[in-house]
């Protein structure tokens, strides 16, 4: 629930950003726009880039390092130890090899709805926003219907009358989808109506740039942030959706993620058994994946609201000319 | 005035298109769900007549010959007069018992623990966002790592931790079934004990989201000018951050009240799951697994109802305190 | 606003009685990547129920300097170490603005000292009406005053800035521009105070309301005998209602002096530039764009601080 509706009225809040207008007038060389498109790298951005990378490098190719996750043994239950590094599970297989499959499997179909989704609610909202009128109201209709019906009780419902044998990835990553694109549509709509009535964009009209351009080169670039932000949250709310499907037993049937591997270790009372190794990793890992990824989301925030990085930058001078003082 | 009406004229479309789907679902998707439901009912001994196959036909679709739109018609009519059908997990029960039995006990969780996370997440999002750059802030990335974790999972972790390991509190149920239903003290604070850690799954993980979006909101209004002016108008601080700046930061998480009350829903019906508390979640969960169709479409519709409501209320208050809207409608 | 010369009788600049604001030395510096210097060494004094006008291009450091003399500057501005800003009360205490504790910041604020900011578009609370921001200055610094009391004086204070007391249950976005800023006005007025700060309070209007404004102003003022800073960009107006005209180019004051002298012996090159730079009403069509101080001369004033 950021504020994204920027303000075009100058307050006192804006000053640096006019000052270093005039500051570039001086004679200074300004940050080029590129530059002041990204964020600046502070130790939170550090920290969720980091969280991010490791996770998404486990993924991608920790299955080519571990052991077969389902070779099944008769040793039962067993505690981390150096053969197996993070135990096994009750049938004896391997959680740690589980756990690079199944990481491999959720930041999958994350992916896939993050993108399925935030390709629906760009076209809602974008171009909705873009060409207005009629087919903006309709689209804006749409959508805050489909943002007021409940998602997972929906998603349960349609996964429910899908015979158990014909749920496969695709299946639930288009359900997901078509559940999960509307909060974002909304956002995006806000941002480029008022992107749209900006000046330059008026301008590019008058001078008779097509539709589709004037939206490619003008209105486009000034909602990557934006964008960006949005994809990121559609991503991480399509893996905790996944995988509370998945422990529900209403996952896909073909695939393995972090979710189906809480339904086993449900299922196989892990944590009644004191099995930790084999319940809390899978979490964790979700957990640690979302706080990286909106870690990274705060600092695209502050490009989209540089008041929040005046202030960490005010307070960052502040220390340092106490600290030079003193 | 023009705003209420838009507003209940929005809301009566959606419930419209949430009846549609119930309606289409069923017809949509591959499988004859008439048949594996009949064939659930005989299991238990249910009497299998036309009647019976017509009535399920008018939910679920089926080799019927009626015309798509009578079937329609007629469903809604249906729907209308509170009939839902008759429940195969729960036979001989109506579906429309069924959950009249659970939904009281969702709703208590669920809106006492919305209404416990939006105080406390919008409050202390006005305070962190009222000095930013203090260690406040800090607290901040410590709820987004909470909002980033997965209900359930955090609510199996308390589970072990605060009821299997330390026995503070009870791991499972609604309330103690040595007792009666009823309103008696026992009974009402047997059930507050039994749904402590469920609430407080559903407050943990959704109060970073209110935290963090009012914050950031604080953040942008206190550079507004009106906010120089109070300040220039000597006005004491705490009548700034109320009446000023909170007063207008606030209005955002509140038009998106629908959005977190969608999430909070769907982690109730995971955390009730986990806690096999007696909500409508777990029944909805329950009738998947036991193909119970009509108690599947049933409970769908009352959700559906109970949040399109809650979003209701809400907007309705939010046309009340901002006057804004009430003028641009 | 047209160049006339001013021979209208006017009130003397009142030289004699004690000033009621003393600035000194007042520097104002925003700390970003390669700091600016908004107000440069600034001095001034205001004397009791004068109009003071501060004149200067966008940029020049005026609203840094009257939100500064307030305290009322954001981050990343800061105040230097070593300027005054001296209040001395019509009761004989002095008070140096900048070293006041918050506390009493607080409660001097609009009791002796109030504002009138620049587009009041949105210096008003957009959810509460036009009563309550009235009354919350009044319940905070008068709290002894009854409710019944409180809402008379609101009703008359808005009708002697000539709004009809119906309005009192407004909010603001059901006022017109004019209207807005006439309640600011009213709101500055409440408690009496003794120095009045107008930001450009009058640059969104339109003409013909901005004089309606200007002359409410100027009777409230001969009527209360408050001293006002009056920030624009617009000199001629600044000849018409000031008593003295301070000049501001690159945060520094470059001239001050009474408004009569301002025009007819303006003594800095970019005071001349300034009275130079607005068309007049009278005189030959086009001889203003053609002739007027060339910029060759005026670009010299420019030092260079870097």
């Amino acid at each position: 629930m950021t504020d994204l509706t920027p303000t075009t009225e100058p307050s006192i809040g804006d000053a640096p950003d006019l000052l270093s207008a005039a500051v570039s007038d001086a004679g200074f060389k300004p940050r080029s726009a590129w530059r002041a498109l990204l964020p600046t790298l502070t130790p939170w951005l550090a920290a969720g880039l980091g969280l991010v990378g490791v996770i998404a490098l486990f993924g991608i190719i920790g299955p080519f390092f571990v052991q077969d996750p389902t070779i099944i043994r008769n040793i039962g239950l067993t505690a981390p130890s150096g053969e197996h590094i993070l135990g096994t599970t009750q049938t004896g297989q391997d959680v740690f090899a589980q756990l690079a499959y199944a990481t491999r499997g959720s930041l999958e179909i994350g992916l896939l709805v993050g993108v399925l989704a935030t390709t629906l609610s760009s076209f809602f909202g974008i171009l909705g926003a873009y060409i207005g009128g009629f087919a903006d109201e309709a689209f804006s209709l749409f959508s805050n219907v489909f943002l007021v019906i409940p998602g997972l009780p929906l998603v349960i419902v349609i996964s429910g009358f899908v015979p158990r044998a014909q749920r496969g990835l695709w299946t639930i990553a288009v359900v997901l989808a078509i559940t999960g694109w509307a909060a974002s549509s909304r956002v995006l709509r806000a941002q480029t109506l008022s992107i749209r009535n900006r000046d330059y964009v008026s301008a590019a009209r008058v001078t008779g740039e097509g539709p589709l351009r004037v939206i490619g080169v003008e209105i486009l670039p000034n909602l990557l942030p934006v964008l960006a932000s949005q994809l990121v949250f559609a991503v991480i709310s399509a893996i905790l959706a996944e995988a509370g499907l998945a422990f529900l037993g209403l996952g896909a049937s073909n695939s393995s993620t972090l979710g189906t591997m809480l339904f086993y270790a449900q299922n196989g009372f892990a944590l009644p058994l004191g099995a930790w190794w084999w319940f809390i990793p899978p979490g964790l890992i979700i957990a640690l994946f979302g706080t990286g990824l909106s870690l990274i989301n705060f600092s695209i925030d502050e490009i989209i609201n540089p008041r929040l990085k005046n202030a960490r930058l005010y307070r960052k001078r502040r220390m340092a000319a106490l600290r030079n003082a003193s | 005035m023009n705003y209420f009406f838009r507003k209940l004229g929005f809301y009566a479309v959606a419930l419209w298109a949430a009846l549609t789907l119930n309606f289409m679902i069923p017809r949509l998707l591959p499988g004859n769900p008439v048949d594996i439901l009949l064939a659930k009912l005989a299991q238990r001994g249910g009497i299998v007549s036309a009647d019976t196959r017509h009535a399920y036909e008018l939910l679920l679709g089926g080799n019927s010959n009626e015309p798509l739109i009578a079937q329609y018609w007629n469903y809604l009519v249906n729907v209308a007069h509170g009939n839902l059908g008759v429940s195969v997990s729960y036979f001989p029960a109506q579906v429309s018992d069924v959950i009249s039995s659970s939904l009281p006990w969702t709703i208590a969780l669920v809106g006492m623990a919305t209404i416990l996370s939006t105080i406390l997440g919008v409050g202390l999002g006005a305070i962190v966002g009222w000095k930013p750059g203090t260690w406040l802030d800090s607290l901040v990335p410590a709820t987004t790592l909470l909002a980033a974790v997965p209900y359930f999972w955090l609510a199996l972790i308390l589970v072990y931790v605060l009821a299997t390991t330390l026995r503070l509190f009870p791991g499972q149920g609604g309330y103690d079934v040595v007792l009666d239903p009823g309103w008696s003290w026992e009974f009402i604070s047997s059930a507050i004990k039994y749904g402590f850690l469920p609430a407080l799954t559903i407050v943990i993980a959704s109060i970073g989201g209110w935290l963090l979006g009012m914050r950031n909101m604080m953040v942008s209004t206190l550079s507004e000018d009106y906010i120089l002016t109070a300040q220039a108008k000597g006005l004491r601080n705490t009548k700034i951050l109320r009446s000023y700046a909170a007063r207008n930061a606030m209005l955002p998480s509140i038009a998106g009240f629908a959005i977190s009350l969608g999430f909070v829903v769907s982690g109730s019906i995971v955390t009730e799951q986990v806690f096999s508390y007696p909500g409508i979640g777990s029944k909805l969960l329950s009738a998947v697994t036991n193909n119970d169709y009509a108690l599947m479409q049933g409970i769908f519709l009352y959700i559906t109802l109970a949040v399109l409501g809650a979003n209701l209320i809400v907007d309705i208050f939010y046309g009340l305190i901002d006057p804004r809207t009430r003028a641009r409608s | 606003m047209t160049l006339t010369t001013p021979d209208f009788p006017r009130r003397a600049a009142p030289s004699e009685s004690r000033p009621v604001l003393t600035v000194e030395n007042l520097t104002v510096v925003y700390e970003v990547e390669h700091p600016v210097t908004a107000v440069r060494n600034v001095s001034l004094t205001l004397a009791r129920g004068e109009i003071l006008g501060l004149a200067g291009e966008s940029g020049c450091g005026k609203t840094t300097l009257a939100y500064a003399i307030n305290r009322l500057h954001k981050p990343p501005a800061r105040i230097v170490d070593g300027g005054v800003v001296a209040f001395h009360d019509k009761d004989g205490t002095e008070l140096n603005l900048l070293t006041l504790a918050d506390e009493e910041l607080r409660v001097f604020r609009w009791d002796k000292l109030s504002m009138v900011f620049q587009g009041a578009m949105n210096a008003l609370n957009p959810v509460t009406n036009v009563r309550a921001q009235l009354e919350d200055v009044l319940i905070t610094h008068r709290p002894e005053m009854t409710k019944a009391v409180r809402r008379e004086l609101a009703a008359s204070v808005l009708e002697l800035v000539g709004v009809d007391r119906t309005r009192l249950k407004s909010y603001a976005h059901e006022l017109s521009g004019g209207m807005r800023q006439r309640v600011m006005i009213a709101m500055a007025l409440l408690l009496e105070p003794q120095v009045m700060i107008m930001d450009e309070p009058t640059t969104a209007l339109d003409v013909v309301v901005q004089r309606e404004i200007l002359r409410e102003i100027v009777r409230l003022r001969d009527e209360l005998a408050f001293a006002v800073i009056f920030i624009t960009h617009d000199l001629p107006l600044l000849l018409e209602i000031s008593d003295r005209i301070a000049i501001m180019l690159e945060g520094e004051i470059v001239e001050l002096d009474t408004a009569t002298n301002i025009y007819n012996s303006p003594r800095h090159p970019y005071t001349k530039k300034l009275l130079g730079s607005f068309p007049s009403l009278t005189g030959e069509r086009g001889s203003f764009i053609r002739s007027g101080v060339s910029d060759d001369r005026a670009s010299d004033t420019r030092t260079d601080h870097s």
